[in-house]
């Protein structure tokens, strides 16, 4: 969950100039529910109106697909990715460290996780933030609860889950995403494992200078939230559209049920096995939930590929790379194991309620 | 006066620094630019989120929020310098 504040002082500004942004984001959301409304109707009229293709053939139905779920992503994606940004506008690493000092395990694990999720941080700013908490006195395992939070609740894959699957299974990603990152914090504090921190960190004194960022104003804020929501938007289109390529070839090409042999319920050991595979794998969350959405239609077992694809998006081996400059490899492979098992866990207990 | 970026190595830190020797070049700022990505240095600031743009001692900007927004503040800080 990417992004930084900067401190600015709120401009002086006359009433009307105090309106203004307001206006602008009023505008633009009734535009966005213009065009999301249109879609669908938009989409179908593409595939067999104007292309004439026959209803039920495999390749109407790849295109409405392709052409419905195309635009309702990237909508949904811009649209949610601005409020996502704007809801952490509020929120920043220093804040949060100052949230978590003196807390301990048990409640400070929940409040991490929390946090992990709503704290705007670059995964390259890991490393100072994680000494920044560990030497502030924030226990380690409370310190992994948040670290763990922040990717495993990405907020790229929490929009198109809602998108694809509905707010209910949007809702549990969030909900098991945040379990995983207290358990995988709580099993890291009671194993006491401070010795596996590369030692120089506890040598390091951490200035109270910079304090926090001043709160911006709202204009700041909106300004903050467009040029994110323009750069995650960028990058990940491509990865979208390829993602709903796929997605949409699976959901006209492949019979209903293929693949419930493999990935379906009943065959429990696939959910390991989805997850031992998924953790290697890095890709964006854009790319991999459609063709999981695909692969569901086709009676894969929900439970198994959000496993698969938790375990893709939470675990990177770039963040890995950066981490080690602090955590010694010991720690590192504690860190990937509980939280690989805690996903599996998790994907049994998806396919047990879903 | 003494300008360091506070940065970790990723692209945005590094957009920081060019940005900021550009500016710098560009009005003839008398100032010394330092690209800082010791942890120990950066942490010393309080800085756990990077980029951070120091000047003086000072944390002045956390986060990379465009040239646009560098440049004013660069410019803010050399009137405070000469006032």
């Amino acid at each position: 969950m990417q992004q930084s504040i900067s401190s600015q002082p709120a401009a002086p500004s006359t009433s009307k100039q105090d309106l203004k942004p307001f206006l602008i984001v009023g505008l633009a959301t009734i535009l966005w529910l213009a065009a999301y409304d249109f879609i669908q109707p938009f989409a179908t009229w593409l595939a067999y109106g104007w292309l004439a293709l026959p209803k039920g053939s495999h390749l109407g139905e790849s295109l409405a697909f392709f052409f419905y779920d195309v635009p309702k992503i990237i909508l949904l994606l811009g649209g949610m990715i601005f409020l996502i940004t704007l809801l952490r506008s509020f929120f920043s690493p220093e804040q949060t460290r100052a949230w978590l000092g003196g807390k301990r395990e048990g409640v400070g694990n929940g409040l991490a996780a929390a946090l992990g999720v709503v704290t705007p941080f670059c995964s390259c700013s890991a490393v100072p933030l994680f000494i920044g908490f560990v030497e502030s006195g924030i226990p380690l395992g409370v310190t992994f609860s948040f670290l763990t939070a922040a990717p495993v609740v990405n907020e790229v894959a929490l929009v198109m889950l809602f998108g694809l699957f509905g707010w209910k299974i949007a809702g549990f990603y969030l909900t098991s995403g945040m379990l995983i990152a207290i358990l995988a914090g709580m099993v890291i504090g009671r194993l006491k494992l401070e010795r596996y921190v590369e030692d120089f960190v506890w040598q390091i004194k951490v200035g109270k200078g910079a304090n926090f960022p001043e709160k911006p104003a709202w204009k700041l804020r909106f300004q903050i939230a467009w040029d994110s929501t323009k750069e995650i938007v960028g990058k990940v289109w491509p990865y979208v559209i390829v993602g709903i390529a796929i997605g949409a070839g699976i959901h006209g090409y492949v019979p209903e049920s293929a693949l419930v042999g493999i990935l379906g319920k009943g065959a429990w050991w696939s959910v390991p096995a989805a997850v031992i595979l998924g953790v290697p794998l890095y890709s964006n969350a854009a790319g991999v939930i459609p063709v999981v959405h695909a692969l569901m239609e086709k009676g894969a077992a929900l439970g198994t590929v959000l496993a698969f694809m938790m375990s893709v998006v939470a675990l990177s081996l770039p963040e890995m790379v950066i981490l080690r400059r602090v955590l010694k490899p010991r720690l590192i492979a504690i860190f990937i194991g509980t939280v690989t098992l805690a996903i599996i866990f998790t994907g049994y207990l998806f396919n047990l309620v879903l | 006066m003494n300008i360091k970026i506070l940065g970790t190595g990723c692209p945005a830190c590094r957009n920081m620094y060019t940005d900021v020797t550009k500016i710098v070049a560009r009005n003839k700022i008398d100032a010394e630019v330092e690209y800082v990505q010791d942890i120990a240095q950066i942490l010393s600031y309080g800085v756990m989120s990077t980029p951070a743009l120091v000047i003086d001692g000072r944390v002045i900007m956390i986060g990379y929020r465009g040239p646009t927004k560098l440049e004013q503040a660069l410019k803010e800080s050399v009137e405070t310098v000469l006032s």
